[in-house]
């Protein structure tokens, strides 16, 4: 085994270890704090795939913003820090159904994709540029729609924030 | 990468670790006898010649320290805490150059820095980002009301400044053309210094680091009148001096990536017509940008000590309502005098 491959099964193992947990922890902080490490071992599969720009965003937007935000929220609402998640048979039955549907849907993709296997690859010299290139040329619609669904969302939080329309402090 | 390759890489590391933790050890030494200038004290000056020994006998006297963990904490987040802050925060110089061209080692050139990625400024933040999670797992994991109330002030004071920071960035990216550290450093060649293309861009991004490193007059997340110790309250013996020790390595960090940013990180300007040989050039270039450090360091402490701690609304209010227009126009204008130049 080549050394990228023992860091591969390295990353891929704290992936799929903490996604484990965060599955099946009954503490709903657990969850939160293994989902670091979740994100973690998905961004050093995207470095090992050369993808090193994805890498680093992933580990910008998914651990420095949103999982930030997770915690904070799970902190700050009194009562769900120590609180056990509940698991009733109310619940079991439409999960089982989305995530059956969901697995069905992996499964196919993950038989049918054709694995694309290329021992040495030459390594490409980043991926910034050329993700730039792209966004303000081919994806460039996409790219806008998504900052205009971003900027609706901002202004969305700020009306939510205001409460009735005074200013909190000052 | 073959055997010497990964031999190199791990010297490099090993030698970055003993230099931060050595500065750590000296920094705590400066920062009381900084602290004591301006106070007009002497400051530590028993153990050792002038007291230079005296972080030595503190790192000593915290390691016999008993480790105190509460009944009622979470015993291995308790315990992860501090290690999740250290290691992010060495982590970070690991894609700053410190000279400009290459040394040769056991019949190799190894360019000087330990990671050489194309998306070092991104790598930055994001890791600046990640430096919360020590805090705040450990504010948690300490079950103590001061400790979870120091985490979250920590979280909420992280996210604040991290968009200013970021945005202050984009100034310097827009500028180089790349988010590469090592080509942002040859750009600044001669005196054109970042600090002097970017002068909005540098003070909120030296703002947004202050902030980052939980200094005065950012501490809050520790501020003691309030909090009586805020995230380490609970900690006691050596896991307290690894959140110490995270602290100062904060701060180097900080102290680096802004000279290697906006101070012209390795260059020395004249230094190409002094016509010296390569090592010596390189031997300048390795001087200048741990001098810059150093001065960014001692400027860490001098404020430390001279301007009063902020309340708590008035370093929101300066993180959304100040600090990030301003990083914002920074960008605007940036792009509007690179219009216009180009």
């Amino acid at each position: 085994m080549s050394y990228p491959d023992v860091l591969f099964y390295v990353f891929a193992a704290l992936a799929a270890v903490s996604a484990l947990v965060v599955v099946f922890a009954r503490n709903v902080v657990y969850a939160a704090f293994s989902l670091l490490f979740t994100f973690l071992g998905v961004a050093g599969i995207y470095v090992l795939l050369h993808a090193d720009f994805l890498a680093v965003a992933q580990i910008m937007i998914y651990i420095g913003g949103i999982l930030v935000l997770l915690i904070f929220g799970v902190m700050l609402t009194t009562r769900v820090t120590n609180v056990d998640l509940p698991g009733g048979v109310l619940k079991t039955m439409p999960a089982t159904i989305v995530s059956g549907i969901l697995l069905g849907t992996l499964l196919r993709l993950v038989t049918r994709a054709s694995w694309f296997v290329e021992p040495e690859l030459p390594s490409p010299e980043g991926t910034t540029a050329a993700i730039g290139d792209r966004l303000v040329t081919t994806h460039l619609l996409p790219f806008e729609v998504a900052g205009i669904l971003l900027l609706v969302t901002i202004m969305g939080a700020a009306l939510i924030a205001r409460t009735n329309g005074r200013r909190r402090d000052a | 990468m073959d055997a010497v390759g990964v031999l190199i890489a791990l010297l490099k590391i090993v030698v970055l670790f003993a230099v931060v933790l050595l500065t750590v050890a000296e920094l705590v030494y400066f920062e009381r006898k900084i602290s004591a200038w301006i106070q007009n004290r002497i400051g530590p000056n028993r153990v050792g010649p002038a007291g230079l020994l005296q972080p030595y006998a503190d790192v000593l006297k915290l390691l016999m320290k008993e480790d105190v963990v509460p009944a009622a904490a979470n015993r291995f987040l308790h315990a992860l805490a501090p290690v999740v802050s250290i290691s992010i925060a060495l982590a970070a110089l690991a894609v700053v150059p410190i000279a400009g061209s290459p040394v040769t080692l056991f019949g190799r050139s190894v360019i000087p820095v330990i990671a050489d990625i194309d998306v070092g400024v991104l790598y930055i933040l994001a890791l600046s980002s990640m430096g919360v999670y020590g805090l705040t797992i450990g504010g948690w994991a300490s079950n103590n009301k001061y400790s979870l109330l120091g985490g979250l002030r920590s979280s909420a004071q992280m996210i604040s400044y991290e968009l200013s920071m970021g945005l202050s960035l984009i100034g310097v990216v827009m500028i180089t053309g790349s988010l590469r550290l090592d080509e942002i450093v040859r750009h600044q060649a001669g005196w054109m210094w970042n600090i002097v293309l970017q002068p909005i861009g540098f003070v909120t991004f030296l703002i947004a680091a202050f902030a980052e490193t939980n200094r005065l007059p950012f501490d809050l997340p520790e501020a003691e009148h309030e909090l009586v110790g805020g995230y380490h309250t609970e900690y006691s013996s050596f896991k307290f001096a690894l959140f110490y020790l995270a602290e100062y390595a904060n701060m180097i960090t900080a102290s680096a990536v802004i000279a290697t940013l906006y101070l012209g990180g390795w260059q020395v300007p004249g230094l190409s017509r002094l016509g010296l040989s390569t090592g010596a050039e390189i031997a300048m270039q390795i001087g200048a940008f741990l001098a810059k450090t150093a001065a960014m360091l001692f400027f860490f402490q001098w404020v430390r000590w001279s301007i009063p701690r902020f309340r708590y609304d008035q370093l929101m209010n300066l993180g959304w309502k100040v600090m990030f227009p301003a990083a914002l126009a920074n960008i605007v204008l940036t792009a509007l005098v690179l219009l216009f130049v180009e």
